[in-house]
């Protein structure tokens, strides 16, 4: 089984012990992790140097691999011939990556194709409603999604793999055996059954502001495509977009509606070139080539005049209420002809208990 | 000389009966009250004896002992001045002590000697009826609800003068009329004719009504949700005199009705910066609160989710029991708490969600949003409706149905329920439990494979499933089906509450 080495573990030791000064130089972050440890601590130790340097040297690795398993993680490190050969790409690859829910499955996983789902926590329901049923299309075509496991877009994506019963990526901002954020403990808990949870930062250390676009480099080189649902003018999943850019990977992005700020971020990387992605064959096409890969059918049941006309009205964006009137339907009609939309996997019932239609 | 007479305590909304006992013997001129009267009832000392000198009688000067029996209870109020006033004189021997043995009386007394206006009088002539008492004096005012106890001789009287001269059989009491029994005046109460649109809410309303389903109401400020919520009391079927009573009595003791029975089912609507205690009672002594003052009723929270949670949250035992206990100090008191619970909540923070762009809310702020609501509350919710804008054509079209109409129709479908569930310990679809469920409601084929499908691909959870089953039992006894068909489950699911989505991410 792998193992992380000595210098490594120290290193990401002093990452851990110095998460708290790192925030100062959170807008070069990127070239920060490029430094060795001595260069860290005269860079940002301040005060602290000689003492840190003391410490360092006192750093017992065994030590560092114990508290590691006793989280329930397992490590790799860039020394390893095993470590995902994308992550490679990156200026300064993680040193070490620690992973809960299994390190040879994680392996695997990164071998499979990963695709990575991004988008903005204040998610409208039509953009968490297109997540899920990417992040669904795309597990069940055997590609492995990765995301941040945020609120919005993010968790939206990992849970529509997991309905689809496919593993699932989430590489965590702060140490990878805390859900972060905390209120999804849950989604957290099925994501490292079936897949891994991932992160550089060695256990129990605090999340800071500076770990979130580390973590994003993380997963713009893990995944061999990009893709933004949605997301503002200035948004973290840009950050995300940014570093797969400089990495060559392919980007995407899920249209939105030009009227909303919400998803002005994602309709500017298509203005900028990004593929156009209006559905899981779009990203198959993008990564495998055009045709090479087909989505699985849509096996929901053919539906009747009626509910297609009610469907198309809600397509439209009209309320539910306006939309069962238009198509002429008794109340309880309506309601019921609801429900069995929603039986159908057309419809679904979203946080606020209203309808989105499911693409 | 001793003299004893009846009167009665009331303790939350209940009596209890206090023995007053007067005793007058030789000495320097003296009054005192003993038996853990309060303030209210030490000072009635001073009432009591203006009010004998100004209804022309004499105060002994002597030394008066009055006594309150039983010792331990704690006698609070004025109500004791009446039967301390009418002891005192029979003890002087100005009115024959005898007749005073088949009597309880009640009521405050002014200085002039006038009975007052007394809350809590039916509570006092159950107790007196109760106790074997056959005759009643009461303040005139309150003579038409304590006559509402069957069994009872009621006189209503102005004066302390008054009472003893009915003590003493002069004149014969004033008997008042008995109040008819229920006959509400429907024309003031607001009607579901005046309503325009809201078709669904409507159903929704209807359903809620014929099964005793909780409802939750949804949507923007200003679209008609508590317009709404106060028409549900209309089209609950018509109180029973026994209903009547029970929330006559809470009503006169909480000092909210003075005259007759009440025919109108409550509709108590409390803002939402009450505190736990005013909710469901508490205080010192304890008071009923607003949800007992909703029994037989409707209680409607509106802005549901501005409530504090812990006040929702104490919300769950009367909403489990039907009752509420109330402990203080070594007692325990019971508040009868069946109401219909309808709540109304905006759908997030800015209130427009799926009604138009102007909503900002991310599904983030929607959760948080419904974070606040009390999940055990949301749990005793059988059905959810989204109440929207009315169009522009449906403001100036005719109403859907009146309160009339859709009353018959609940209470058709309460009778049906009633035949059902004749022996178990539910008497509306919604007190249905998980035995009953299972026992009483019966789908056809169709319906058995939707709600398995619905089930299958994760839209209801078990708990989710048991409600969804009460309320299409009660939308296929609207219907008049013997069994639950496929569009009455359908309309159950259409209208069944959503499971908070962070549970299931």
């Amino acid at each position: 089984m792998s193992e992380a080495c000595d210098a490594c573990l120290t290193w990401t030791w002093l990452l851990g012990r110095m998460a708290g000064h790192l925030d100062h130089a959170r807008a070069r972050i990127a070239a920060v992790l490029e430094l060795d440890e001595e260069e860290l601590i005269a860079a940002l130790g301040g005060d602290l140097g000689t003492d840190l340097l003391r410490e360092r040297d006192a750093v017992d690795p065994a030590r560092q691999r114990d508290r590691c398993s006793q989280a329930g993680l397992q490590v790799v490190c860039r020394c390893d011939p095993a470590y995902p050969v994308r992550l490679r790409d990156l200026p300064a690859p993680p040193r070490v990556l620690h992973v809960g829910g299994g390190l040879d499955r994680f392996l695997e996983l990164t071998a499979r194709d990963p695709v990575a789902i991004v988008g903005s926590r204040a998610a409208s329901s039509y953009g968490t409603g297109v997540a899920r049923s990417l992040g669904a299309a795309l597990g069940r075509a055997g590609m492995t999604v990765v995301s941040g496991m945020a609120h919005g877009i993010d968790s939206a994506a990992h849970v529509g793999a997991l309905d689809a019963l496919a593993p699932t990526i989430a590489v965590l901002p702060g140490p990878a055996e805390r859900p972060y954020p905390a209120s999804r403990r849950a989604l957290h808990r099925r994501v490292v059954r079936t897949g891994a949870a991932v992160s550089e930062l060695p256990p129990g250390t605090p999340v800071r502001r500076w770990m979130f676009p580390a973590r994003n480099r993380i997963i713009a080189a893990l995944a061999a495509m990009t893709v933004v649902v949605e997301a503002a003018e200035r948004s973290g999943s840009l950050v995300t977009a940014g570093f797969a850019q400089q990495l060559g990977r392919v980007i995407g992005a899920v249209p939105g509606q030009v009227t909303r700020p919400q998803t002005a971020g994602s309709n500017a990387l298509l203005a900028a070139g990004a593929t156009v992605v209006r559905g899981p064959q779009d990203v198959l096409d993008a990564v495998f080539g055009t045709g090479m890969r087909a989505a699985t059918e849509d096996d929901r049941p053919e539906l009747t005049e009626e509910l297609a006309l009610l469907l198309a009205g809600l397509a439209d964006g009209r309320g539910t209420s306006a939309a069962l009137i238009r198509a002429g339907y008794e109340p309880d009609e309506g309601i019921a002809a609801l429900a069995s939309l929603e039986l159908a996997g057309y419809l679904r019932r979203d946080g606020g208990g209203r309808y989105a239609v499911v693409p | 000389m001793l003299a004893r007479i009846a009167t009665f305590a009331i303790d939350g909304v209940d009596p209890r009966q206090v023995s007053v006992e007067v005793h007058i013997r030789p000495g320097l001129p003296a009054f005192a009250i003993v038996g853990l009267a309060d303030t209210a009832v030490r000072e009635s000392r001073d009432r009591i004896h203006s009010a004998i000198l100004n209804s022309k009688f004499e105060f002994p000067s002597r030394r008066i002992t009055a006594n309150l029996a039983p010792a331990f209870l704690r006698k609070v109020g004025p109500g004791f001045d009446a039967a301390l006033a009418l002891a005192v004189l029979a003890a002087s021997g100005q009115i024959p002590r005898d007749a005073l043995a088949a009597y309880a009386v009640f009521g405050e007394l002014s200085l002039g000697g006038e009975l007052r206006d007394s809350p809590g009088a039916l509570v006092v002539a159950e107790g007196a009826r109760r106790a074997g008492l056959t005759k009643l004096i009461v303040p005139r005012e309150r003579a038409r609800e304590a006559a509402l106890v069957e069994g009872l001789e009621v006189a209503g009287v102005p004066t302390l003068r008054a009472a003893a001269d009915v003590v003493r059989g002069a004149r014969p009491p004033e008997l008042p009329e008995a109040p008819s029994a229920a006959a509400p005046d429907r024309a003031a109460e607001p009607d579901l004719a005046d309503v325009r649109g809201h078709a669904l809410p409507m159903l929704a309303l209807q359903i809620a009504a014929a099964g005793g389903h909780n409802l939750l109401l949804e949507g923007p400020p200003g679209t008609g949700k508590t317009m709404l919520a106060r028409r549900l009391p209309s089209i609950l079927p018509r109180m029973t005199r026994a209903e009547a009573i029970e929330v006559t009595r809470i009503h006169s003791v909480a000092g909210l009705h003075a005259d007759g029975l009440i025919g109108r089912r409550p509709f108590r609507a409390p803002h939402h910066t009450i505190s736990p205690s005013g909710l469901v009672g508490g205080g010192a002594p304890p008071k009923p609160g607003e949800a007992t003052l909703a029994h037989r009723g409707v209680l409607f929270l509106d802005e549901l989710s501005e409530f504090q949670r812990s006040t929702l949250d104490a919300l769950r035992q009367p909403l489990e029991d039907g009752s509420v206990a109330i402990v203080r100090g070594q007692r325990a008191l019971v508040f009868p708490t069946k109401f219909m619970l309808i709540a109304a909540t905006n759908p997030c923070p800015c209130g427009f969600a799926g009604i138009d762009d102007r909503c900002n809310c991310g599904e983030a702020d929607i959760r948080r949003h419904r974070r606040k609501l009390s999940g055990p509350l949301l749990d005793r919710m059988d059905l959810l409706v989204d109440v929207g804008r009315p169009s522009e054509r449906e403001l100036t079209s005719g109403p859907i149905t009146s309160s009339d109409s859709a009353r018959r129709r609940v209470a058709d479908a309460r009778e049906r329920q009633r035949a059902r569930l004749d022996g178990t310990t539910a008497s509306c679809n919604g007190e249905m439990d998980a035995r009953t469920v299972r026992r009483h409601v019966t789908l056809d084929e169709p319906a058995e494979q939707a709600l398995a499908r619905a089930y299958s691909v994760g839209a209801l959870s078990a708990r989710g499933r048991h409600r969804v089953l009460r309320v299409a039992r009660t939308i296929a006894d609207l219907e008049g089906h013997e069994r639950v068909s496929h569009r009455d489950l359908l309309t159950a699911l259409g209208l069944r509450q959503q499971p908070d989505l962070a549970s299931a991410a």
